[in-house]
């Protein structure tokens, strides 16, 4: 059976949740790929997109290779236009409009409402992400020792990424 | 101010080279800095207040910011033609670089010692998204009612499985009207 129209739903779908980035819509993107459709496990969920931070360019591409695991190239392409399409069709006309909305006073309103719950679902995400990638007490040294250096020296997370996989390797 | 900014000039091709060497260089995140540098000062495509609004209607609306300023700068340079330009541009190489790790996590992810980096692969990500979300928090929170805000977001999610949507649309709409437009003088 065809999972191509059940790909598009679920990325179209988690698409719109994608409010200050990709790690808003992590919770739904677990429960849609792994407990609904079973597309792949969460340690292997988790894995790809702590890899797709290594690499360069919008940091959700990672949702290539579930496309590409599930229905093959064509998969592959299919999640891209469902995941960026409703967005980038959104973002076009809104930018259209801004310009005339000049001083509409909700504006503001808007933006100044959006911050804190895109923090909020920022943090959601983090967490059931966590859940999984953090189990003891080597995991969390990582992610403490990435936390801290993150915010006390100005230094490409990719780097400590890779350094974390060399660690990794050496330890587990 | 008087004068309207000329309209600059782009080809099609330089917009997609200029997103593409974007896409292909902007490793760890953090790809506005290296738009500002690409289309702020080394092409003069915008200047910086221009971007800066871009970059706001960009944060405003769902969507990764990196794929919303590309069409909104395409846009801006050449129309909807632009506006795809840029997309495939910046997705580009991130897109194919992600497909053949796909293909050989899919292929080895199971090697033991693969398994181990990813372990710590993960575990790293999840403090590079700490301190994501804290330098982004004491940058734009500034109001106790923002702090309630992101504790009933996460509270939402994670401890009453809400579904993201819900929490969106509910207290998106609830923190926009604590933020509603209010005579001068009488802001919470």
């Amino acid at each position: 059976m065809s999972q191509i129209p059940a790909l598009v739903r679920v990325f179209a779908y988690l698409s719109l949740l994608t409010v200050g980035g990709g790690m808003a819509a992590f919770p739904e993107l677990k429960i849609l790929t792994v407990d609904v459709h079973h597309w792949l496990t969460f340690p292997q969920l988790i894995h790809l997109y702590s890899l797709g931070q290594m690499a360069p360019g919008p940091n959700m591409m990672m949702i290539v290779a579930i496309g590409e695991w599930v229905a093959g190239l064509l998969g592959a392409l299919v999640v891209v236009v469902a995941f960026f399409g409703p967005t980038s069709i959104l973002a076009l006309l809104v930018g259209r409009l801004w310009i005339r909305l000049g001083k509409w006073p909700w504006r503001e309103s808007i933006q100044l409402g959006l911050a804190p719950v895109s923090i909020g679902l920022l943090l959601a995400g983090c967490l059931s992400f966590a859940r999984e990638a953090v189990v003891g007490l080597e995991t969390a040294s990582i992610a403490a020792a990435t936390f801290l250096i993150l915010l006390r020296w100005k230094i490409n997370p990719a780097l400590l990424i890779l350094a974390a996989a060399v660690v990794g390797a050496l330890t587990f | 101010m008087t004068n309207p900014p000329a309209a600059p000039s782009a080809t099609l091709l330089q917009i997609f080279r200029e997103f593409l060497l974007i896409g292909a260089t902007s490793f760890g995140g953090g790809v506005v800095a290296y738009l500002r540098s690409g289309l702020v000062e080394k092409r003069g495509w915008l200047d910086d207040r221009s971007f800066v609004e871009l970059l706001s209607i960009s944060q405003s609306l769902p969507g990764l910011n990196s794929t919303n300023m590309a069409i909104l700068v395409g846009d801006r340079l050449k129309g909807t033609r632009g506006a795809l330009a840029g997309f495939v541009g910046i997705c580009l190489p991130g897109g194919i670089l992600m497909l053949l790790v796909g293909m050989l996590f899919h292929e080895h992810g199971d090697y033991p010692l693969a398994t181990a980096a990813l372990k710590g692969v993960a575990a790293a990500a999840v403090g590079l998204i700490l301190a994501t979300a804290l330098q982004l928090g004491r940058k734009s929170l500034g109001h106790v009612a923002d702090v309630v805000f992101v504790a009933v977001a996460v509270i939402g999610v994670n401890r009453f499985h809400l579904s993201v949507l819900t929490v969106l649309l509910v207290v998106g709409v609830l923190a926009t009207l604590w933020y509603r437009p209010r005579p001068a003088g009488s802001a919470p």
